[in-house]
């Protein structure tokens, strides 16, 4: 469980996030939606633990993560950032090793306890005979994919994505979503994902928030905050939301270019 | 998850092997059978009469400077290895980024103010290089930085740009000094012709507490290779790591420059090639830099010595002529991949 009380963060005089809350339970995927510059990045970094705060509490369960040494947050907390630039001529072992940080010595020795972790956390993203390649000849959902590995080779009870898909084409959209997905369910894992895909979040989402220049506009049910009110408001732009043919939840439908003319 | 240890193995077998070459070859060629002979008479007190000669030289001459220069490599090979580490960046050198002529600058300053030549005035040579190391590292990483990032152009620019100033400045010092100028200049050529053991004592405090650090900084060099943010998302904290690695690799660069002078490439070429046979994972990689170093810099010293006998070359014009093409190499070659 997640909890993130009034949170405030600044960037020298600008004010980035403004006492923002909210809670992710285990076993839940949470999704965190808005447009450019909303905050959502910087809410997963401050809760991350590598920006100051400017005021409130991370905390599960009672402990507040802020004020943890980073040793002891990444045992409670893993990040997925997005697959950009990273250091190629690892193997994928080797990255995926990194996520036992909290665990190993100050050398780095694995344990074979750590061996069967890794390997557990591989075989969970599907990536097992990835593991001699070296990262930098990975194609970028497969990248994605190890990073996934890696944290949950931290063995977290709290997960945090920032943007993971916006690299990836259609397939591993889908399939990363659906791997988060499970992992939540199956490993009471809670789950906070940033997103850009508001179609992608209604689709995987148990709970969406919508965050609009630093503040929580609102918090729900995909339906509840997925609507033509809301999303028009927050993204200056009208939009239409029908019901997905398959799944039921909504699907939105930025309306035509023409009416994006007139209301610029 | 492979733990062969071939890769050092096969380093150890190197240096030791320019362990001998460097002990046997010289003005005077001793065969290795005498060196052995000698050696075990020296320790057992039984040197034969005919080995006497071969004995003084090899106590006396040829085991400190090769101690010296295996010292000096080690010392450059892994804080070459945690400069390029540390800042991200396959051509942070000590000399490239201007660390060694900013070592070179305390450390005439020091020979400047006349120490005498004891032990502890030879203590305050490697601790003013060490001052001048720290300055200088943090000089140049403030001028090359953009934001959060150390663009490897600026980088070398700003080390070439500080590392000249300050090599300027070391030749006005030594132009301008009478007394001390014999021992600038022989240090300058490399500290190696200052024979005896003093040298190798006096640095070997700072290489052990620099290298030591180093040699246990594998695991957080990996994780920086991340960047910042993942790295601390993982569980390093950062700054205070960045912080040490950064002492302990001046540390290692300041002993290596206060009696070997300034010696450039080989903290770049050694980590280079041995990333490149034995993979980028720094837990070994340091190491093997290090034993690598202490390799490349024994081989480039016995070229010294030889290719123009009797006359010694200093031992810089022979890495740098090794070096700066494969300097050249590097820098095309990173920029061809966009990344290193």
């Amino acid at each position: 469980m997640l909890r993130i009380e009034k949170l405030s963060v600044s960037y020298g005089t600008r004010r980035v996030l403004h006492n923002v809350s909210l809670e992710v339970e285990t076993g839940e995927v949470f999704v965190l939606i808005g447009p450019n510059g909303a905050g959502k990045s910087t809410l997963v970094r401050a809760a991350s633990g590598v920006i100051p705060l400017l005021g409130g509490k991370i905390r599960t369960n009672g402990d507040d993560l802020a004020a943890l040494p980073p040793m002891q947050r990444a045992r409670y907390l893993a990040v997925v950032p997005q697959a950009v630039a990273l250091p190629p001529a690892f193997t994928v072992w080797e990255t995926v090793l990194m996520g036992r940080t909290p665990y190993l010595n100050f050398l780095g020795q694995a344990s074979t306890k750590d061996d069967e972790i890794i390997r557990t956390a591989l075989q969970k993203v599907d990536a097992l005979d990835l593991s001699e390649r070296r990262v930098g000849e990975l194609s970028g959902g497969e990248q994605q994919r190890v990073l996934l590995a890696r944290a949950l080779a931290q063995s977290t009870p709290i997960l945090l994505l920032d943007e993971p898909t916006s690299n990836l084409d259609l397939h591993y959209q889908v399939s990363l979503m659906e791997t988060v997905r499970q992992l939540a369910r199956r490993d009471n894992l809670a789950v906070l994902i940033a997103l850009h895909d508001l179609n992608l979040a209604a689709r995987y989402a148990d709970r969406v928030a919508l965050l609009v220049q630093g503040k929580i506009k609102a918090v729900g049910a995909p339906r509840q905050v997925l609507t033509p009110d809301l999303i028009s408001t927050a993204y200056h732009l009208p939009v239409q939301v029908v019901p997905h043919p398959f799944a039921g939840v909504p699907l939105v439908l930025p309306d035509s270019p023409t009416e994006l003319k007139v209301e610029s | 998850m492979r733990k062969s240890s071939f890769p050092y193995a096969a380093s150890l077998t190197l240096l030791a092997l320019a362990i001998l070459i460097s002990i046997a070859i010289g003005a005077v060629f001793i065969p290795p059978a005498d060196v052995w002979k000698a050696l075990t008479g020296l320790i057992a007190g039984n040197l034969p009469a005919s080995l006497e000669t071969s004995a003084f030289i090899l106590w006396k001459i040829r085991l400190p400077r090769t101690a010296l220069v295996l010292l000096t490599g080690a010392a450059l090979g892994g804080s070459g290895a945690a400069y390029q580490g540390l800042f991200r960046n396959p051509l942070a050198d000590p000399y490239l980024i201007g660390v060694a002529s900013g070592a070179g600058l305390g450390a005439v300053l020091a020979m400047n103010v006349r120490w005498p030549y004891t032990f502890w005035g030879l203590m305050a040579v490697p601790a003013a290089a060490f001052i001048g190391a720290l300055l200088t590292v943090f000089v140049v990483y403030m001028l090359a930085r953009i934001g959060k990032t150390v663009p490897t152009t600026n980088l070398i620019l700003a080390g070439v740009a500080f590392g000249s100033f300050a090599t300027a400045l070391i030749s006005f010092l030594m132009l301008r000094s009478t007394g001390e100028l014999r021992r600038a200049i022989a240090w300058l050529l490399g500290g190696s012709s200052q024979a005896g053991w003093g040298p190798v004592l006096t640095i070997l405090p700072y290489l052990a507490i620099g290298l030591g650090i180093l040699l246990l900084s594998g695991h957080a060099l990996n994780l920086l290779q991340f960047g910042d943010d993942q790295a601390q998302q993982l569980g390093l904290p950062v700054t205070r790591t960045k912080t040490l690695i950064l002492i302990a690799a001046s540390l290692a660069t300041a002993a290596a420059v206060s009696f070997s002078g300034i010696i450039g490439f080989v903290g770049l070429i050694v980590p280079h090639v041995m990333r490149l046979w034995f993979g980028a994972d720094y837990r070994r990689l340091l190491p093997l830099s290090v034993l690598g170093g202490a390799g490349m810099l024994l081989v480039a010293d016995v070229l010294a010595r030889v290719v123009m006998a009797p006359q010694e070359l200093p031992v810089g014009i022979i890495t740098a002529l090794a070096g700066a093409p494969f300097f050249l190499w590097v820098l095309r070659r990173a920029k061809a991949q966009g990344f290193w």
